[in-house]
């Protein structure tokens, strides 16, 4: 990976990718001219396209954690968000556009992970940008062929007893998956347990924390 | 080409290696699976990388078992993987 | 890399790979302006996140091991306007020019908004 010297941390605790002090890239040269040359034509303009980076930003694992949080203490919208992910999601007020959602459910005898094997289609939607390891030849390669092995990396040992089924975002469905509600949350209120909900326990590469 | 009112529960996914933006990976080509759900038509994506109008596809999504992917060498048989499959890269099996 | 005859390079699924990593980065204002020109063209219909993918496969293994995933992002975002006419190589060719003369960093180079 190119970029890989960093000097200080952002406030997410990530180190910080070098953008406006460092040399200009030749690939930063053609973003500015596209983005300059598409103003011109009038296809878009600096304020749409800012509106969009803010739209994108607004985007996070907290907007699906929310979505799981509401299914856990309410049976009727989690029967929905089975039957039709996109509709349970903007019910909740949510603006996914136009994200053909599936909710893939974990029980006690089955656990959902997602992969994207072509490309990195991923639920961008609903969780914001995906994480760096979901775009790896690595990760892509594995998930359908190991999973077992691939969430072992990721902390998650799974009993022979418990089924995997791997979703390959081959076409225009995304996935996130319902993880199943930590035992001892019974009397936790829903905000609470939405705070439960990690990203990578949407994407099925992690569990979701148990209380206290 | 299979019709969704005539598709079989049991589907293949075509052996075919073309050049060019496909969607059905190549580790299920050739593999046989069960039709989990049907999601309706979408534009074919092998038109729209061109920049072409596109037809409406069926799309399906098709659930193989671990050891129908990997044989003797799966990770633990009784697992599957689910994918996304147009109508066109399906044949009954 | 590949044990069927034919198969791509981005057509990862059930290839052996190695141990995943785990570290991250947050995105850069450039990086972040690259994925909203992708998804405003594509709402305009300019082109398809189909043809952003056609473009991104057709760079090659070598791109996808030597560039960052953005900076294959706006290659492919400029292949497909360039396809669809939205400017001429000459425009782009002067405009990239013109963006280079403005300074050593991109917060020179850049205009603001």
């Amino acid at each position: 990976m190119p970029h890989d010297h960093h000097d200080h941390l952002s406030p997410s605790g990530h180190p910080y990718r070098q953008d406006n002090d460092g040399p200009l890239t030749y690939w930063q040269q053609m973003e500015i001219a596209v983005r300059e040359l598409l103003i011109e034509k009038g296809v878009t303009t600096p304020s749409e396209i800012a509106a969009q980076i803010d739209a994108m930003d607004a985007r996070s694992p907290a907007n699906g954690a929310a979505v799981v949080a509401r299914a856990w203490v309410d049976p009727e919208f989690k029967v929905r968000l089975l039957a039709d992910a996109s509709a349970a999601s903007r019910e909740m007020g949510f603006d996914i556009g136009p994200l053909n959602l599936i909710a893939v459910e974990n029980t006690e005898n089955t656990h959902n992970l997602i992969v994207c094997t072509l490309c990195s289609c991923y639920p961008r939607n609903l969780l914001g940008l995906p994480p760096d390891w979901y775009k790896t030849r690595e990760y892509r390669s594995r998930a359908v062929r190991e999973p077992r092995a691939v969430l072992r990396e990721f902390g998650v040992d799974l009993p022979d007893s418990m089924q995997v089924r791997v979703h390959d975002s081959t076409a225009d469905m995304r996935y996130i998956v319902l993880p199943a509600r930590p035992a001892g949350t019974d009397g936790m209120t829903e905000v609470a347990l939405a705070d439960l909900v990690t990203r990578d326990s949407m994407i099925g590469t992690g569990l979701p924390r148990t209380s206290g | 080409m299979v019709r969704p009112s005539t598709m079989a529960d049991r589907v293949r996914v075509k052996a075919l290696m073309p050049p060019g933006h496909v969607r059905a990976p190549a580790y299920l080509r050739g593999k046989t699976g069960v039709i989990e759900r049907r999601l309706g038509a979408f534009g074919n994506p092998e038109q729209l990388a061109y920049g072409h109008e596109a037809e409406q596809k069926q799309l399906v999504r098709v659930r193989f078992t671990m050891e129908e992917l990997w044989g003797d060498v799966a990770e633990a048989p009784k697992d599957t993987v689910d994918a996304e499959i147009y109508e066109h890269w399906l044949e009954k099996a | 890399m590949s044990d069927i005859d034919g198969r791509r390079w981005h057509d990862m699924g059930g290839q052996t790979a190695g141990e995943i990593p785990l570290d991250g980065h947050d995105f850069a204002l450039w990086e972040k302006r690259v994925d909203a020109l992708m998804v405003l063209c594509g709402g305009k219909g300019l082109f398809t996140v189909d043809g952003l993918r056609r473009a991104l496969e057709d760079m090659g293994e070598d791109a996808f091991e030597k560039h960052s995933y953005y900076e294959r992002w706006i290659a492919s975002v400029n292949q497909n306007l360039l396809e669809a006419g939205t400017y001429s190589l000459e425009e782009l060719a002067q405009k990239m020019g013109e963006v280079a003369a403005r300074g050593a960093s991109y917060g020179e180079a850049q205009h603001d908004g």
